[in-house]
């Protein structure tokens, strides 16, 4: 029997999809788990695996095309059949989808518009009250069944109540159907959303945001942007996160010479195939994950009532995007050597520059580095990336004047590190004494090998 | 396959095995109900039914005095509480009857006798023999417990029966055990000019329900002469001939009561003695038969609801628990359990109290955040007009969610009032849900709706 394919929700906050590319032709027979098309989600580019079996009949949404979240792209059944009430149906649907957007009703004029020539308010006019309406946006899941509270938890939590099946009485969406759901969302990574850091530019491999990229300069008119997918994310995450957590910062000046000396000794050595220079991010990584070793109250989540000390140290680097930024993540980097680290970011960062990430390269950093180096800022403040506790925000490294312990005037290498905490984890003295530490592993490495 | 009597016996027919098994008839099972005393159980027979009807008539008792407050004099000297008595056994017997009726009209065999289970799929019947099944559902329900110092040989000491069964009233009753029937029955015979002492172990009557709900409740019994000892312990008795005198041990120490009668009302016991559960393997945990989903016991095949197992002790509770068995068998689609925070729990005294959900307390300690509205009687019109203006209603809200966790009513017609609530609750409605519905004007109901509206911060008859 043939069978509509529907647009799955690929990550759990997509809310429409494109098709970037089928793989199959029509007349190709599909396996389970075969790859049917690649679909752009809000965040990544992902790829659609076929959860039937059978013949590819009919591609209703073609490549470059978008398509809702439960909304059917293509037809799949025994090739031969006839699938014309299918294929009518699902247009039939998407025609039906377009219609329902706009569904105000128009409201009667009030009576001071029938005369705009009126100089003076008309007699009679109700005032308009001064108070803000709040405007209802037309819901696309007006028509789908659900109790009050399951609307409410959907919109609470960016579920889309269309990837939801309802299991109350007639196929209402419940709570049960939620709280499953919302299960679902959370196996994707411990956030519970998409990973998304502070207002950051990563300063690796050029991903320096461009004014170009941004459009035309100002044309004299205000123009309203539709907000994206993922800049709705941004904003809800990162507004999340500086509003719940009390954030602190520390400061301090790092002499990063010794670094840059050993960096450059490495890139010497390294063999030319081994896949380029390490970046700096990689040295600060280590450096990073080797402090944190001894500081599990900073490796921390905070959970509401417990505090969640993680096993292991996952540390994720903003990455600016053309449209938005990601934070991919190195795993266990306690474990791993400086060369290591810096080839796995050297594919996330190709990764994440095209779209590809997987929601499990990006989600659940421990700790997270973001660094604006490259773009010459000096020094800055980072919101946190949850789950994680704290942020590192990494200056440009630069020639500075500096006043040696004897009086003299040197010059160095020196970068700032500011840290923002939550404070509902990490105390100042706590915090500091990390910095601290961190200070002292990126001037003498050597000391940590006593 | 085997051959069976039936698709489903029941052993009881109370409102859990009744129930069950006209259900089942519905969904196309052939079932047979075995009863050893008449249909419709303590429910009809010694419970809910008879108690209702005599606090109807305490009701008509302290309409009395509303009479009076208009010039009419009422003469209520000629009061004969063996007729009161009367009309409380005929309400049970037509509704018995009733049950009768209608296992007769769903053709369900009603076998007559003491069943005790022989194996999986057998019961036997005292003067009837083996019957079969291929299902079998416990229904056997409970009876009064009784406790060391007090036993129960319902002359000087009462059960709930017992007192249900009284043709002629005591001057002074002391009632041990202050939970829903205790407060029922000490309502009835205050009601009747009987001096009632009442006393409860724990800190405060109805233990179970929301501190808050309580106290309106305590304080108009008070008012009315209701001597209640909380914090209590009753020790033991001693009977003269003349007079009872009940040992008592509270906060403020020692004394000593002297009344006519004791009602024992600390609680029930399952009857699971007796009837066989041995022979298939069935262990008691907590003096209640252990069932998982669906009510099924350790014994294939064999499934038990209502009294005998750990969940609230409640008619209605063991009809729904009966319901979601029978609707399991016949492949339905169904809840696997009844919904401890969706039950419903009332109290027939004047005021009334009915709830569900958590208590205030109770949420305090499952660490929820939650908000909470208490709307009281007197703002809604109605109640004014017919002088019951006693009482509040009280809704606790999740804070983010906004769903209800529960409600918690005390004054007039809160047991019929508490449904729109549950329904909305068991919907998945909000409380805004109900503040936008129009309600009509005036009835107590709209109380339910300013409650939802002070929930929801814009309560108009404050």
């Amino acid at each position: 029997m043939a069978e509509q394919v529907l647009m799955l929700a690929l990550s759990p906050t997509m809310e429409e999809g494109t098709i970037v590319s089928w793989h199959k032709k029509v007349g190709d027979s599909v396996a389970q788990s075969d790859i049917i098309c690649e679909v752009e989600t809000d965040k990544a580019t992902m790829e659609y695996e076929s959860v039937n079996e059978g013949t590819l009949l009919k591609i209703l949404v073609p490549d470059g095309g978008k398509a809702k979240v439960g909304d059917p792209i293509a037809v799949m059944g025994e090739s031969g059949e006839d699938i014309s009430g299918l294929v009518e149906a699902a247009e039939k649907k998407a025609a039906a989808a377009r219609a329902r957007e706009p569904e105000s009703e128009p409201a009667p004029k009030p009576a001071a518009e029938a005369k705009p020539s009126a100089g003076a308010e008309p007699a009679g006019a109700p005032a308009p009250v001064s108070k803000p309406q709040p405007t209802v946006p037309p819901t696309p899941t007006a028509g789908l069944k659900a109790s009050p509270l399951a609307r409410k938890m959907a919109s609470e939590q960016g579920i889309d109540l269309r990837t939801v099946r309802g299991s109350g009485p007639g196929g209402r969406i419940v709570k049960r159907d939620m709280e499953k759901a919302l299960r679902r969302a959370a196996s994707y990574g411990p956030a519970a959303a998409v990973g998304v850091a502070g207002p950051a530019l990563a300063g690796a491999a050029g991903a320096a945001y461009t004014p170009a990229a941004a459009g035309p300069t100002a044309s004299g008119k205000d123009e309203p942007v539709p907000v994206s997918g993922k800049r709705k994310i941004i904003a809800k995450r990162l507004s999340e996160s500086k509003y719940s957590a009390p954030h602190y910062y520390l400061r301090i000046d790092v002499d990063a010479g010794a670094m840059m000396a050993a960096r450059a000794r490495l890139n010497t050595r390294l063999p030319k195939e081994a896949g380029g220079k390490v970046s700096p991010n990689a040295f600060l990584i280590k450096f990073v994950a080797q402090t944190l070793k001894n500081y599990p109250s900073v490796n921390a989540s905070w959970q509401g009532d417990t505090i969640l000390h993680f096993g292991k140290i996952d540390i994720a680097l903003a990455v600016a995007q053309e449209d938005g930024l990601i934070t991919p993540v190195v795993r266990d980097c306690g474990s791993k050597g400086i060369v290591q680290i810096d080839r796995e970011l050297k594919v996330l960062i190709d990764k994440a520059l095209s779209n590809k990430l997987a929601p499990e390269e990006y989600n659940g950093a421990t700790f997270t580095i973001s660094s604006l180096g490259t773009s010459g800022i000096l020094e800055f403040t980072a919101i946190i990336n949850p789950p994680g506790s704290a942020i590192l925000a990494v200056g440009r490294i630069h020639k500075a004047p500096f006043v040696e312990d004897d009086g003299s005037i040197g010059v160095r290498s020196q970068m700032m590190l500011t840290l923002s905490c939550d404070h509902r984890v990490i105390d100042g003295a706590v915090g500091a004494a990390f910095l601290s530490d961190l200070r002292a592993m990126i001037e003498y490495p050597i000391d940590h090998l006593y | 396959m085997a051959n069976y009597d039936y698709d489903l016996l029941v052993l009881g027919a109370g409102p859990g095995g009744y129930v069950a098994a006209i259900r089942a008839t519905q969904l196309g099972l052939k079932a047979g109900v075995i009863e050893k005393d008449k249909p419709g159980g303590v429910c009809l027979n010694i419970g809910c039914i008879p108690s209702k009807a005599l606090i109807h008539q305490a009701e008509l008792m302290r309409c009395g005095k509303e009479l009076e407050e208009i010039g009419v004099k009422v003469d209520a000297s000629g009061l004969d509480y063996g007729k009161v008595f009367a009309y409380s056994r005929k309400a049970a017997d037509t509704l018995s009857r009733g049950v009768g009726y209608l296992l007769k009209k769903n053709k369900i065999d009603l076998i007559e006798g003491e069943g005790v289970i022989a194996s999986a799929h057998e019961i036997e019947v005292k003067g009837h023999g083996k019957v079969t099944g291929e299902n079998l559902l416990i229904a056997t329900g409970s009876r009064p417990r009784s406790i060391p110092g007090f036993d129960i040989d319902e002359k000087v000491v009462l059960s709930s029966t017992g007192a249900l069964m009284l043709e002629k009233l005591p001057k002074r009753i002391c009632v041990l055990g202050g939970g829903a029937i205790g407060v029922e029955f000490a309502h009835i015979m205050n009601a009747f000019g009987v001096e009632v002492h009442l006393v409860e172990m724990l800190d405060h009557l109805l233990p179970l329900e929301d501190e808050e709900a309580v106290q309106v409740l305590v304080r108009s019994f008070k008012k009315r002469g209701v001597k209640i000892y909380t914090s209590t312990k009753a020790t033991g008795y001693k009977n003269s001939g003349k007079a009872v005198k009940v040992s008592l041990e509270g906060k403020e120490g020692k004394q000593e009561l002297g009344v006519d009668q004791i009602l024992l009302v600390v609680g029930r016991v399952s009857n699971t003695d007796g009837i066989g559960l041995e022979k298939v393997g069935i262990k008691l945990e907590r003096g209640f038969i252990p069932v998982g989903n669906y009510y099924q016991t350790s014994a294939a095949g064999i499934y038990a609801i209502g009294d005998v197992v750990n969940s609230p002790m409640l008619a209605h509770v063991a009809s729904k628990e009966g319901e979601i068995t029978v609707e399991h068998l016949a492949g339905h689609q169904t809840p696997t359990r009844l919904d401890p925070h969706a039950v419903p729990s009332a109290v027939y005294c004047e005021p009334q109290l009915a709830s569900f959900g958590y208590t205030e307390k109770a949420a305090k300690e499952a660490g929820l955040e939650f908000e909470k509205a208490v709307f009281p009687y007197r703002g809604a019109g109605k109640s004014v007009a017919v002088g019951k203006t006693e009482g509040i209603l009280k809704l606790l809200v999740d804070k983010e969610t906004r769903e209800i966790l529960g409600a918690h009513l005390v004054g007039a017609e809160a047991t019929e009032l508490i449904h729109e609530i549950l329904l909305a609750k068991t919907a998945e409605l909000l409380p805004e849900d109900i503040a936008v519905m129009t309600h009509a004007h005036p009835t107590l109901s709209e109380g339910v709706m300013e409650m939802a509206r002070m929930a929801e911060g814009w309560v108009i008859h404050v």
